[in-house]
């Protein structure tokens, strides 16, 4: 259909850098992304990703290194590209004043789309993100979630090739949070490949074939999170909960029964291959924890080995 | 050209949601304006020393192509000031503009033809209450007073641009409003001839756009223009639409795009 050729990158990225004045926000990462792929940037806010993300989109200028997008270089090629790519950013951007069904039949227009390729796509989306009722409604009395599936099926109004999504789920309640996830799931299914951007680690393990972990402006991190998991973490974790500043203590009187310990404000994090021998070994030591927890290793672990910090304060 | 006509559908489609309020007030306000002042105050004004000073042009007929182009200009600040720093800041419109094949130069020229047909529009309908006031001129100096009205409205529109997108909050707006606007509605000639104030009134008056932009229209409306020095304000009004679209240009590129070092 395009002139991209079976497994070639849609994004090649090497040493990109982004720097606003002093600042750099990206510092020379490499990034690749294949055809068909979840691909993920995981990371606190401030990490560098938002950035990444509108360089890919082709938006905002490289500073150093060099992206390749489709194929194609965002310095002489930005609407070519953007012409192919969906992007849903971090902050709804509809227009309020016109309607749901508007805000998507205007958009096409930008591609350059028929006004009847607009209404039709606009109706099968509609259909897609399950809005098809409020078609005729003000983008005003949407809820959130909403919203967010709105600017979703708005990003999809071109077909594109490859879909951006700038922190998709941030903001939205639990449920609002699956409705997003499943419809993103379904994209996937189809083919469609999605960069995306997130803080959440469930939302990186529910979507992502292959992440990266970002911090501080580079990549700390690569792989699926399994791979991840595995690299970095143990199969296990022990959550054992005390009174307020008796975590310390109890940390050096425990820290043999496991691989590591992390001590956070309000849990001690004992990392185990056998959780559960940990914690009866804990209890056998004569120590009562207020609360315990045994559960697998997650990304949210991988991010704290790797950078020393939780994912969302 | 073409992917600013690929705004078309935006435009429209939001137009058609304000068309009916913004034509009334086009219509009204300037039926108010020439009631009042033309024919209310204009009674005193040719009574006492008015028809020595305007040369024996009655006072409505003296005033109607001067609020002819403060209109303009009214009509420009209000189309180029919240609502499109609002694009910027409230709803991000643009930023979803411009992650499309549209490239920020685009959106620019088509929010600017936007305000152009509004301005058009706008001094169309108050053209047509001053030909039911009278003081409309002939059919071809009414066409010269619109495109003048249209000349002076985009003068006031592309520095106002650049404006919205340079500043960080919408209060800067309120500076704009009370050293640009409000002196430039009182003090450009359209109530009174410069000349009546003191010297440096009367050439900071000379300065501004909307000075140059009421006397085209009035030169119009009266049938008194003549080439020069009819050319020297369209010359400089042209002066103000190019360097405030130079600068509109600059202010939506770092503000889309980003200052990148």
């Amino acid at each position: 259909m395009h002139a991209t050729t079976v497994g070639e990158p849609l994004v090649r990225a090497r040493g990109l850098t982004k720097t606003y004045g002093d600042f750099t926000a990206v510092r020379g990462i490499d990034v690749e992304v294949r055809p068909g792929e979840a691909f993920g940037f995981l990371g606190p806010n401030g990490a560098g990703k938002s950035s990444a993300m509108r360089m890919i989109g082709a938006v905002s200028p490289v500073s150093a290194g060099e992206l390749r997008i489709l194929g194609l270089d965002p310095a002489s090629d930005g609407p070519a590209i953007r012409a192919r790519l969906g992007v849903c950013p971090q902050e709804d951007s509809l227009d309020m004043e016109i309607t749901v069904r508007e805000n998507l039949t205007v958009y096409g227009r930008y591609f350059g789309l028929s006004r009847v390729e607009c209404r039709e796509r606009a109706d099968e989306l509609l259909d897609f993100v399950q809005l098809t009722d409020k078609a005729g409604d003000s983008v005003e009395d949407l809820s959130g979630g909403m919203k967010r599936r709105l600017t979703i099926a708005r990003s999809l109004i071109n077909r594109p090739e490859l879909l951006l999504l700038d922190e998709p789920t941030t903001g939205l309640d639990p449920q609002a949070r699956h409705l997003v996830w499943e419809r993103l799931f379904r994209l996937k299914q189809q083919g469609v490949t999605l960069v995306l951007t997130t803080h959440y680690m469930d939302e990186a393990e529910q979507l992502c074939d292959r992440l990266v972990v970002m911090d501080n402006g580079v990549i700390v991190a690569e792989g699926s999170p399994l791979e991840l998991i595995a690299a970095h973490s143990t199969r296990e974790v022990t959550e054992l909960r005390f009174g307020v500043g008796e975590h310390e203590a109890v940390a050096s009187k425990v820290s043999d029964l496991a691989q590591r310990v992390e001590i956070l404000p309000d849990r001690l994090l004992l990392y185990t291959d056998e959780g559960e021998a940990a914690a009866i070994a804990v209890h056998e030591r004569g120590l009562r924890p207020v609360a315990v927890l045994v559960r697998r290793s997650t990304l949210e672990d991988v991010f704290l080995r790797l950078t020393g910090r939780t994912l969302v304060d | 050209m073409e992917l600013v006509v690929r705004q078309l559908d935006y435009w429209v489609t939001t137009y058609r949601r304000t068309w009916k309020g913004s034509g009334v007030s086009s219509f009204v306000m300037p039926v108010l304006f020439l009631s009042a002042m033309g024919i209310g105050l204009g009674g005193y004004v040719d009574d006492s020393s008015g028809p020595r000073v305007l040369a024996g042009v009655s006072y409505l007929a003296f005033i109607a192509p001067g609020l002819l182009a403060t209109t303009a200009m009214q009509t420009a600040v209000l189309e180029s000031s919240f609502a499109v720093f609002g694009k910027f800041k409230w709803n991000k419109v643009y930023s979803s503009m411009t992650a499309t094949p549209l490239r920020v130069v685009d959106v620019l020229n088509g929010n600017l033809l936007y305000v152009g047909f509004r301005l058009a529009t706008t001094c169309a309908v108050f053209l047509l209450v001053l030909a039911a006031f009278g003081v409309a001129g002939s059919v071809v100096g009414a066409l010269g007073a619109l495109l003048s009205a249209v000349l002076v409205g985009l003068a006031c529109t592309t520095p106002v641009f650049g404006y919205s997108a340079w500043i960080k909050t919408d209060s800067s707006f309120a500076v704009l409003f009370r050293l640009g606007l409000i002196p430039m509605f009182l003090f450009s000639g359209a109530f009174f001839p410069v000349e009546q104030m003191p010297d440096t009134v009367e050439w900071l008056a000379y300065l501004t756009p909307v000075w140059h932009g009421v006397e085209l229209c009035r030169d119009f409306t009266l049938g008194t223009a003549s080439w020069w020095p009819g050319v020297g304000h369209v010359a400089y009004l042209l002066v103000w639409v190019v360097v405030g679209w130079l600068w509109a240009r600059k202010t939506f590129e770092r503000r889309l795009v980003g200052a990148s070092s």
